[in-house]
């Protein structure tokens, strides 16, 4: 989005024009030769993930188009966020591949994995800012780490950054002075600082009140198409991630138990997918963990 | 018989869990020093640590070596009195802080006041995923966030402990000089001839160097480490504390043995 603002602009900023200079990030930002094999951005492929003997992922298969926001919902602990963690490199599969712009990520050397890296933005659930900058620093600190912009350029992007989430008069505040959902959209505004091809949400609407949630979704949708990139939104938030994405993965217990279009889980009479979207407590999802009989475990007790 | 089984077995994995942590400690170091050329690149980052660890650890160890060094003053005054060496004063004063005090109360100050706080910032960061985002934005925080903090550490250990040794000269100067009354030509004059170079300052200065590495690679392995929880972070400061603490008083013994073999 950014380089689209500065496109029209000729004005000469420290020797350098408005346009050269977001033309060298743009280069900087996609040195890698995208000529994409395949529609599709992110592939996972029989994807099995396992914390020492205890299973997360079960054979996970799922494709992401360019340009979609999608999202990936199920229960707590059922392993969306080890499927972000995987796309994003943090994790390695134990068995099947995860490909990202048709790189396998797990095969990548650390030098290629930064590379990759560059291009991809996540948002953490918190927003994850540093603690010690302030939010125009935080927005500008890619910039100033993958680019040698002058600042003055890097002033301007970064006020464009923050322009984009609503909070250019707060750029002088601390992350301590934000409220949640500001945070979130500082976050959002440094994730997005590099313009980057694929982003990742990991529960953007934790904690966040009914009008900030409204205002996430909205800049998640309008971030990505206007970035061109593609999102992946982590959630448990049904209502809002329905009205926003444009295809969802229903998890449970490391498996993908359904998928579609947010009409067709609307309307699907499939168990999971029918519990999950309408909140019901009685369905195929269990409430209690994996435990022994309860009344055995009771009566253990009386003895 | 099992409950002895049982603790050999405690006590081996105990072991076997220590050394495995020390390896991993160890690995990270090199990790530190292997990634090391940003900071050297961009000084900036470890001017602006220098400020966290050592400009604001300046107070207490100003403090703390003004009234070591009066104790010293009184002490040695009230031993060398008795026999008729108190113009000696100065030298007493000098050598125990240029050569033990200044670099072991500075270390073990630095690790209380500038080691801990490096330790819960590293800790904190981890756990409010700071250093995953950093991670994820390609940036290395080994290069970015730890090693500017050791070589930060490193550089300010010597310099704070040579401040505490002159603050400390200056405490046993007033006390000495001024109150107590030693002739001042006598206690200046007989520091100058006793105290050598090479002997006594420059052994302080690596002895204190060594305490700085020491104490700094303790406490960013403990931010590292820690896991992301309060408790977690709150153990990690306190292991810092105790370690760096141990670890520049075994030090000390080990340099003192190899320095000052009295030949």
């Amino acid at each position: 989005m950014c380089l689209r603002a500065a496109a029209p602009s000729t004005e000469t900023r420290g020797g350098f024009s408005l346009v050269e200079c977001a033309l060298r990030v743009s280069r900087r930002c996609r040195s890698v030769p995208t000529k994409p094999a395949t529609d599709n951005l992110v592939e996972a492929e029989n994807v099995n993930f396992a914390y020492d003997s205890r299973q997360i992922l079960k054979g996970i298969n799922l494709s992401i188009r360019r340009g979609q926001v999608v999202a990936i919902m199920g229960l707590s602990g059922c392993g969306k966020t080890t499927l972000l963690r995987l796309i994003g490199g943090a994790l390695r599969p134990t068995r099947g591949e995860v490909r990202v712009g048709g790189k396998a990520v797990a095969k990548l050397n650390h030098e290629e994995l930064f590379a990759l890296r560059r291009r991809m933005g996540m948002l953490f659930q918190f927003g994850a800012l540093f603690t010690d900058m302030s939010c125009y620093d935080n927005v500008a600190f890619q910039m100033r780490e993958h680019t040698d912009l002058p600042e003055e350029l890097i002033d301007d992007l970064v006020l464009m950054k923050l322009q984009a989430v609503g909070l250019r008069g707060a750029h002088h505040l601390m992350p301590s002075e934000l409220s949640g959902g500001m945070a979130r959209r500082v976050a959002l505004a440094r994730t997005t600082a590099l313009d980057p091809m694929l982003i990742m949400y990991d529960e953007p609407f934790a904690g966040l009140d009914p009008v900030s949630m409204g205002v996430i979704g909205q800049l998640i949708r309008r971030l990505n198409d206007s970035l061109g990139a593609t999102s992946i939104i982590v959630t448990h938030d049904v209502a809002e991630a329905l009205q926003l994405v444009d295809y969802v993965y229903f998890m449970s217990d490391g498996v993908i138990i359904a998928r579609g279009t947010p009409e067709e889980l609307r309307v699907s009479d499939k168990p999971f997918a029918h519990q999950f979207v309408y909140g019901e407590t009685d369905g195929p999802m269990p409430f209690h963990y994996p435990a022994d009989d309860y009344a055995r475990d009771l009566c253990a007790g009386d003895a | 018989m099992s409950a002895v089984i049982g603790f050999l077995e405690q006590l081996g994995s105990r072991a076997t869990g220590s050394i495995h942590r020390l390896g991993f400690a160890s690995r990270f170091l090199l990790l530190t020093l292997r990634n090391s050329g940003m900071c050297f690149r961009r000084f900036s980052l470890v001017v602006r640590e220098i400020y966290f660890a050592g400009v604001l650890s300046l107070i207490i160890i100003l403090v703390s070596g003004l009234f070591v060094g009066m104790v010293l003053g009184l002490q040695g005054y009230d031993t060398l009195v008795r026999y008729g060496s108190s113009s000696a004063l100065g030298v007493l004063v000098a050598l125990s802080l240029v050569r033990e005090l200044g670099p072991v109360v500075a270390g073990l100050l630095f690790a209380s006041r500038a080691g801990s706080a490096i330790t819960a910032e590293i800790g904190l960061m981890k756990a409010t995923e700071q250093l995953a985002a950093m991670e994820m934005m390609a940036v290395d925080p080994i290069a970015r966030v730890i090693a500017p903090r050791f070589w930060a550490g490193v550089i300010s250990m010597p310099l704070l402990a040579a401040m505490f040794s002159a603050m400390g000269v200056f405490g046993g100067y007033l006390v000495g000089v001024r109150l107590i009354g030693v002739d001042e030509g006598s206690f200046w004059s007989q520091m100058q001839a006793a105290v050598d170079f090479h002997e006594d300052i420059l052994n302080g200065v690596i002895k204190s160097v060594v305490f700085g590495v020491a104490v700094t690679w303790i406490a960013v392995f403990e931010g590292y480490d820690a896991p992301p929880t309060a408790e977690g972070v709150s153990g990690a400061t306190t292991r810092t504390v105790v370690t760096s603490s141990l670890a520049i008083l075994a030090l000390d013994f080990m340099l003192t043995a190899f320095m000052f073999r009295g030949d």
